[in-house]
């Protein structure tokens, strides 16, 4: 029996298709195991930090008792910021809790209160100096502790030894819930405050505030610097050894490891130049460094895809090499550049090694005011809180990652948003 | 197996215009051993002794030949033979080209283009270039033909330059079907459109020779036709020189032909005699198909 050519086919055809299926199965596990990674990622990173955007407030009666207000009856600005806003507290769990007389289980029950709630009394007297002499109902942050206990973090089975808050303190706890004097409300403080040793007064503006300044700071420097030494060598340096160097050398700083960027940027930017420490200025150089090879090659690249009937279309007309870029060839690679970029602010936004040799891991509690200000980054405010003991920063950890994870998104977002919006077709 | 085609039949040869046809002249008082009218009376360009190399490789040899005023000159020869080479020598494209060496003379009304007090830009102007493949720029139709004039500033003002893009579309006979249409991208037209554009956007900055590049070998018989016919009109103001494949489009549309092998220019006559009388026996083998 003889086998024609479509009978050889056909026997081959049952494996081709196998391999075919086989293939795609493959590649399908692969898709799954990626997805599942970053499921798993967003389900644990969710479900530890969302608790944060809330925190547990206590309802106060206070009494703003003039004799310690303001016991003159001057209401000079100065006395009135200087008094000692803690007793007015103080008065009221003791009123409170009458029971409680033992010096050391008063101390306990007034750190129920974060030391937080003094300053919002000293600002409520300082905005509405009629409130001294009346009693007025105010909603004030409980301590972490109070908040972890709400929110189910601590376990009440625990043997009290090993407890942060003993029974009493719970006791205490239970009651204030049980009168409808606890409640948990949006964690305003987390959007709007620098760092604090007090979970309940942390937030992440200071470093918002800090990342914004370096990566504002990296922007104006590297992109400017990628797309012009990108259109240099893509357009009009010759190619010959040096520019084959330069191009090599470039491909190699994208891969140098970023702390070395950091190294760098301590020894030239804060020991030779001088430079202020923990500045957003420093950081920025520093990101610009470490970013400048990936704006250049996206770039680069981006220049290289404009199709060479567009060039020569122009240099037909007469235009010159200037023109040629600058009226056709940039036009058509702007996307892809700001693409290029966006994409290496992205990164530079999530890095935190070169920042921490430059001393933009100090504990800062302003939220910087300038890009010569001391502040820290968003990733390395995680990074500090996640090294704290509190339970309490577990969850602001989280929430951090979570905040850092949406700028992310929101900045890859808008690089598939520009590179679909401005895909040319020819 | 060569099939043997016959000769190219002229029905039409170069449709008779008012502009008087060159006249070639035999004289030759430089070192070629191209057959035919190489030179005529009086050219707009002249080419002698052009070699061009790209790195050690030779692409053109020795190639010398006129252009006159008013005439379609049209390049033929087997693929690889070095029209577009030699096309883009007369516009200095080859500048473009790193590897590229030119060597020769080249004139356009006098002036050497290769010397060094000569402005490519002003060269381009003056010698524009369509090519194989309609390349319009991806911005509107009327930025496509304003470009050249504006960066060469020919026009003093918006009127004058709407004035320039009107007439450089309507030359190019497209302005009936733009016209509505002349801040839309130049890139949603169709090919033969946007070939015509290109030839309106070329002839806008008023240039004196034109050079086209296969113009029409992206096109379909009907938009291959609207553009010779065009040729055939742009030839009372413009020289042409043509590369083509077709051997009926270069009967149809030029007066002379130059016939290109290896890099060598074997031939030259008026359209109507080499079709029908090659002189070179490489000429008659390609013509009737023999190889190519
Ligand atoms: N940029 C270049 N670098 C090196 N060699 C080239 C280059 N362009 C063309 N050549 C070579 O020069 C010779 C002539 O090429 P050219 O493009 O001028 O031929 P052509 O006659 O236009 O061919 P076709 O009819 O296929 O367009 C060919 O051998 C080609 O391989
Ligand atoms: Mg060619």
């Amino acid at each position: 029996m003889t086998m024609t050519t479509a009978d050889k086919i056909q026997a081959n055809l049952k494996k081709r298709y196998a391999a075919e299926r086989r293939f795609r199965s493959y590649g399908l596990a692969s898709v799954a195991i990626g997805l599942a990674a970053l499921l798993l990622l967003f389900i644990s990173i969710i479900g530890k930090g969302y608790t944060a955007f809330q925190q547990t407030y206590v309802k106060l009666e206070v009494q703003f008792d003039e004799a310690i207000i303001d016991p003159q009856g001057t209401r000079d600005p100065q006395i009135l910021a200087r008094a000692d806003y803690g007793k007015l507290i103080k008065k009221t769990m003791r009123k409170r809790f009458p029971d409680v007389t033992n010096r050391r289980d008063r101390r306990n029950l007034y750190k129920l209160v974060s030391p937080g709630a003094v300053f919002s009394i000293q600002d409520m007297v300082r905005n509405d100096p009629g409130l001294i002499g009346t009693t007025q109902t105010i909603w004030v942050p409980a301590d972490d502790d109070v908040d972890m206990l709400i929110k189910g973090y601590i376990n009440r089975d625990e043997p009290e030894s090993d407890r942060r808050l003993k029974d009493k303190e719970i006791a205490w706890i239970d009651a204030l819930a049980a009168s409808d004097s606890l409640e948990k409300r949006f964690n305003k403080t987390f959007f709007t405050a620098g760092d604090s040793r007090e979970p309940e007064l942390a937030g992440i503006w200071g470093a918002v505030v800090g990342s914004f300044y370096t990566l504002l700071v990296t922007l104006v420097l590297s992109f400017p610097i990628g797309v012009s030494a990108a259109v240099y060598l893509q357009e009009f340096a010759p190619r010959n050894r040096w520019t084959d160097l330069i191009e090599v050398n470039i491909n190699n700083l994208a891969a140098v490891p970023s702390i070395v960027f950091g190294l760098l940027g301590l020894s030239v930017f804060l020991n030779f130049m001088a430079l202020p420490r923990s500045a957003p200025l420093v950081g920025g150089l520093v990101l610009s460094l470490m970013t400048l090879p990936t704006v250049i090659i996206a770039s680069r690249a981006s220049l290289q895809s404009v199709p060479p009937s567009i060039r020569e279309g122009a240099l037909g007309m007469g235009a010159s090499q200037m023109q040629m870029v600058a009226h056709h060839v940039l036009p058509l690679a702007m996307p892809g550049m700001l693409t290029g970029t966006i994409i290496g602010m992205a990164r530079a936004l999530g890095e935190s090694a070169p920042l921490l040799m430059i001393g933009m891991v100090a504990f800062i509690v302003n939220v910087p005011e300038g890009p010569l200000d001391p502040s820290t980054v968003l990733p390395v405010q995680i990074y500090l809180w996640a090294d704290t003991p509190e339970r309490a920063f577990v969850e602001r950890t989280s929430a951090a990652t979570l905040v850092l994870l949406a700028f992310l998104v929101v900045m890859n977002g808008a690089a598939v948003w520009l590179r679909k919006r401005f895909e040319q077709r020819w | 197996m060569l099939n043997q085609k016959p000769a190219v039949r002229l029905e039409n040869p170069a449709k008779t215009n008012d502009v008087s046809p060159p006249s070639p002249v035999q004289n030759r008082e430089f070192d070629s051993k191209t057959v035919g009218c190489v030179t005529v009376d009086k050219p707009i360009m002249t080419t002698r002794n052009v070699d061009v190399y790209y790195g050690g490789k030779q692409a053109i040899i020795n190639v010398s030949i006129d252009i006159a005023y008013n005439e379609v000159l049209s390049m033929i020869g087997p693929s690889g033979c070095g029209k577009s080479t030699f096309l883009r020598c007369l516009n200095r494209m080859n500048d473009t080209i790193e590897s590229a060496h030119v060597t020769g003379k080249i004139e356009l009304e006098g002036h050497d283009i290769y010397d060094k007090k000569t402005d490519v830009v002003t060269l381009r102007a003056r010698v524009g270039m369509v090519f194989q493949k309609p390349n319009p720029f991806p911005k509107s139709v009327y930025e496509n033909v304003a470009y050249g004039p504006r960066i060469h500033g020919l026009a003093r003002n918006h009127t004058e330059l709407d004035e320039i893009v009107q007439t450089s579309l309507l030359r190019a006979g497209l302005w009936d079907e733009v016209k509505d249409r002349l801040s839309q991208p130049g890139t949603g037209l169709s090919g033969g459109q946007q070939q015509r554009l290109c030839i309106a956007r070329c002839i806008a900055v008023n240039p004196d020779v034109i050079l086209m590049d296969e113009p029409c070998s992206a096109l379909d018989p009907i938009a291959t036709a609207r553009i010779e016919e065009l040729m055939d009109e742009l030839r009372q103001n413009y020289s042409i020189v043509i590369v083509t494949h077709s051997m009926q489009q270069a009967a149809r549309v030029s007066q002379r032909t130059a016939y290109f092998h290896l890099g060598d220019l074997i031939e030259v006559g008026e359209t109507s005699n080499i079709f029908t009388n090659p002189q070179d026996k490489l000429t008659e083998d390609y013509l009737t198909g023999r190889f190519g």
